[in-house]
């Protein structure tokens, strides 16, 4: 039935598995390089942006998001716009800031 | 299970008589069945809220005359706080969703239980273990935590009161109301019958949607905030600590983004249940229903934007305190939009003023009053005035009270009948009613005008001059707990031995809990219904369409 | 009848809702190492120069292994489940027991990381940790409150997956019936996820 047929859409190959572990142990060698080089304000932005392709490949991959119906990105997607408004929101006020 | 015969009599039997697995008390407190879930969280609560009521007639009582009256200062500071941790976390947070929303949301969508109803069940035991943890900390040694209930750093890291225990009961608490939002966000999504739609669902459900999404996305930051402040006294690690170069507003940041949320955990689904009440008792079609369904998803996320409108007074940035006033003239927006539905609802009604009504009534009107007085205090140069004042006091008894609490009553004597299959004294209730609506005014009215004077909030002791404001407030609290003790012993007097109602559709009601067996069975339907028509459809009245000035 | 029997031997079941209750599980996660975040943000906002010194204190060699032991058992619990779709239970077994070895070692590696920090008088209440800067102080109660939550982390998935062996090996969990094991993995993998940021934010903005 339904179920069925949703566990075996649910599947992926050993093969991409390990391609997709052997690009996340390259990132991380590269990110660990690239904090060696000064890019003043940049640096931090390499290691958040970098961590953010790696964390984009295990939650489509390994957490199968890519094979989910589409509630669920949806989902994903409002958690993550909820931490970054809040994020912003946060700095509003201490971006501003002069005293404290 | 002995035959067919007798599992298919079992089956047909209510909920209340079935027997499952389990006997005597066990067959509830084990039970996984959504309904008896809701009912064990009634009866907790109820206990719980008389315990909260016990403690804020303790402040008024202390407050009738300047300097002390019954208790020391260090008491009443104990009173406060237990007073808003018990209201907060175990009465208002859990009040409509754990006990109403378990009870008739799978109903409603046509389901025979929640998605995890064994997660329910845990759910139901944190609570309880939540519950008894705060009572605890009353009796243990230190006494229970005199922070009020908002935890404030330093003094909640330098007191030497019971905060881990009190705080570790909050956190507890917390995880409960995020597994009931989590099972509430899957059933919609998935257990709704077939045919229902997202715009054929009960605004009810709509409502606990918003709510449980907010539950699931805020709480786990007031639970992270709780946990430092347990790791701050036990091991200070000076995360906040002044003291050793922490930053004790950032505290208020973390704290506000859940609470100021969980005022909307607190309001909206009490906003539901008016949406199912209003159209029953005017017999006519919800005015506006998309309107309502999506002002509780814009209350949602608005009210995650607007959080450090509690801090005007703590010195944030210029631009910080602006954004954050405008944000929260904004959130009136869809809460305007609702009141508006519901009045042009009631418009050319046949109006029937029956006890759920008149509460439901009661919050249209007393919401209105707590909104307004909202607005006042997200203007930042007013709110440099009246922060701290007993002005916020009444503000957020007029919404928590007047609008959860009446939202609470009304559901009460709407759904109760369905639950139990026994009626309560209607006459009685009106009589009730009354009693609570003039002791709820008498009792906040005063704190709005006091407030505005000067008079702040959470003092021992205060100048001659307020004396009056707090007899006629304490006066009040008299009368509102008079009438909420006439209400409570009508309706456990009804549900023991009122008039049995079998009648299906007590009050002539749209939705699906009204077309199964009073009270329902334990699979809820004989068979899962198909859904076709929307919600709320009364016809016989849509004789005329609504005149044009009340669309514009 | 067929409504009667229904009535007494349907057992409800419903993958997709159980996952879905997961990933809903998981943003509450994500939100309480959310409010965390906020912190470190703030207060290295706050005191950009101090962390930067802090920061070096921290072995980026130890940091970098421990990220490949944990990306490594994201793919071992990956694997494992595939390996049940296709009906492999003991390689699936083998797969996650992999995992919880990998955990094991990822816990020792960061136990002797600890260790190092408190033998140096880091740690909190200590005369040292009392005497540093604001900033310095500030960075090392973030490492150890932000790791610390980390690592129960992994203890509680640790278990989690021992829980879900012990099920596989006697076939609660099989292979057209394993959705407590994609919802253990699907836990395992957002404690990796977490650690992706811990990683850059601790170790690598020297
Ligand atoms: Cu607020």
């Amino acid at each position: 039935m339904d179920k069925h047929h949703s566990n075996i859409e649910h599947a992926h190959s050993y093969t991409i598995y390990i391609w997709v572990w052997i690009s996340l142990l390259a990132l991380t060698g590269v990110t660990v390089a690239v904090a060696g080089i000064n890019f003043g304000a940049f640096t931090i932005a390499a290691a958040l942006i970098i961590a953010s392709v790696k964390s984009y490949l295990v939650l489509t991959i390994f957490m199968h998001l890519r094979l989910e119906m589409k509630a669920f990105r949806v989902f994903v997607a409002v958690a993550l716009l909820f931490v970054i408004i809040s994020f912003t929101l946060l700095f509003a006020d201490y971006s501003f800031l002069s005293l404290r | 299970m002995d035959n067919d015969a007798a599992t298919a009599a079992n089956d047909h039997v209510s909920f209340l008589k079935y027997k499952g697995k389990y006997k005597g008390i066990r067959s509830w407190i084990l039970s996984t069945d959504h309904k008896r879930i809701g009912i064990l969280y009634l009866m907790a609560l109820l206990c719980f809220f008389a315990l909260g009521v016990t403690f804020g007639f303790l402040i008024r009582l202390e407050l009738l005359t300047p300097g002390k009256t019954i208790v020391e200062p260090q008491v009443y500071n104990e009173f406060f706080t237990l007073h808003g941790v018990i209201m907060i976390f175990l009465f208002v947070i859990p009040g409509l969703p754990a006990v109403f929303g378990n009870f008739f949301l799978p109903i409603m969508l046509g389901a025979k239980d929640v998605a995890f109803p064994r997660l329910n069940l845990l759910s139901w035991w944190l609570y309880v273990t939540g519950g008894v943890l705060i009572i605890a900390s009353i009796l243990m040694p230190g006494g229970p935590a005199d922070t009020g209930w908002t935890f404030y750093i330093p003094y909640s890291v330098r007191t030497t009161t019971n905060v881990i225990i009190t705080g570790s009961a909050a956190f507890l608490l917390g995880f409960s109301s995020i597994l009931t939002g989590l099972n509430f966000i899957t059933t919609i999504h998935r257990l709704r019958a077939p045919g229902m739609g997202w715009f054929k669902m009960p605004l009810f459900a709509w409502s606990l949607y918003a709510t449980a999404w907010i539950q699931v996305l805020a709480t786990p930051i007031i639970g992270i905030t709780l946990l430092l402040i347990i790791v701050e006294r036990v091991f200070g690690v000076g995360l906040f600590d002044p003291a050793l170069g922490g930053d004790p507003i950032l505290f208020q940041h973390l704290f506000w983004i859940y609470s100021h949320p969980a005022v909307y955990i607190m309001i909206v689904p009490a906003m539901g249940v008016i949406s199912e009440i209003i159209p029953v008792f005017a017999r006519r079609t919800i005015f506006g229903y998309k309107f309502i369904a999506f002002s509780s998803i814009g209350i949602a996320l608005f009210g995650s934007l607007v959080w450090a409108h509690h801090m005007f007074a703590v010195g944030m940035s210029d631009t910080g305190q602006f954004i954050f006033s405008f944000l929260t003239f904004m959130v009136a927006i869809p809460s305007a939009i609702k009141v508006f539905n519901w009045t042009a609802t009631l418009y050319k009604g046949s109006i029937s003023l029956d006890p759920p009504m008149l509460f439901a009534l009661a919050f249209i009107f007393l919401f209105s009053i707590g909104g307004f007085t909202g607005l006042i205090q997200g203007a930042l140069s007013v709110d440099i005035h009246l922060t701290d004042t007993s002005f916020i006091v009444g503000h957020f008894h007029y919404v928590m009270f007047g609008g959860t609490g009446m939202g609470i009553f009304a559901a009460l004597h709407y759904w109760l009948p369905k639950m139990f299959g026994r009626m309560y004294n209607l006459k009685r209730a009106k009589v009730a009613f009354w009693i609570i609506f003039v002791g709820f005014n008498t009792l906040y009215f005063p704190m709005f005008v006091m407030g505005w004077l000067g008079m702040p909030r959470r003092y021992y002791d205060y100048l001659p001059e307020y004396t009056i404001y707090h007899q006629i407030s304490t006066v009040g609290s008299w009368i509102l707990i008079t009438g909420m003790i006439i209400m409570f012993t009508n309706l456990i007097q009804g549900l023991r031995k009122g008039k049995v109602v079998t009648e299906r559709n007590i009050w002539g009601g749209e939705t699906l809990e009204w077309t199964i067996e009073t009270p329902p069975t334990h699979d809820n339907f004989d068979k899962i219904p198909m859904i076709s028509t929307p919600p709320y459809e009364y016809k016989q009245n849509e004789t005329e369409e609504l005149p044009e000035e009340i669309i514009h | 009848m067929s409504t009667q029997e229904q009535a007494v031997v349907h057992v409800h079941r419903d993958d997709i809702g159980s996952r879905m209750g997961m990933w809903l599980f998981l943003f509450t996660e994500l939100l309480l190492f959310g409010g965390l975040f906020f912190l470190y943000s703030v207060y290295r906002f706050m005191h950009q120069a101090d962390f930067h010194v802090a920061a070096k204190e921290l072995n980026v060699l130890v940091g970098t292994f421990n990220t490949a032991i944990l990306l490594t058992s994201s793919l071992t619990m990956a694997l494992s489940i595939t390996a049940l779709q296709r009906n492999n239970k003991k390689l699936s077994v083998f797969f996650q027991l992999c995992t919880i070895l990998l955990a094991v070692a990822f816990l020792v590696n960061k136990y002797f990381e600890w260790m190092t920090k408190i033998h140096h008088g880091i740690y909190p209440g200590s005369d040292e940790y009392l005497a540093m800067e604001s900033g310095r102080r500030l960075f090392f109660a973030l490492y150890y409150v932000m790791t610390g939550l980390h690592a129960l982390h992994v203890i509680i998935g640790m278990v989690l997956i021992s829980v879900m062996t012990r099920f596989t090996v006697r076939n609660v969990i099989t292979h057209d019936n394993y959705v407590k094991l994609e919802a253990a993995g699907l836990y395992w993998h957002l404690v990796d996820i977490i650690w992706i940021f811990l990683f850059p934010l601790f170790y690598l903005i020297t």
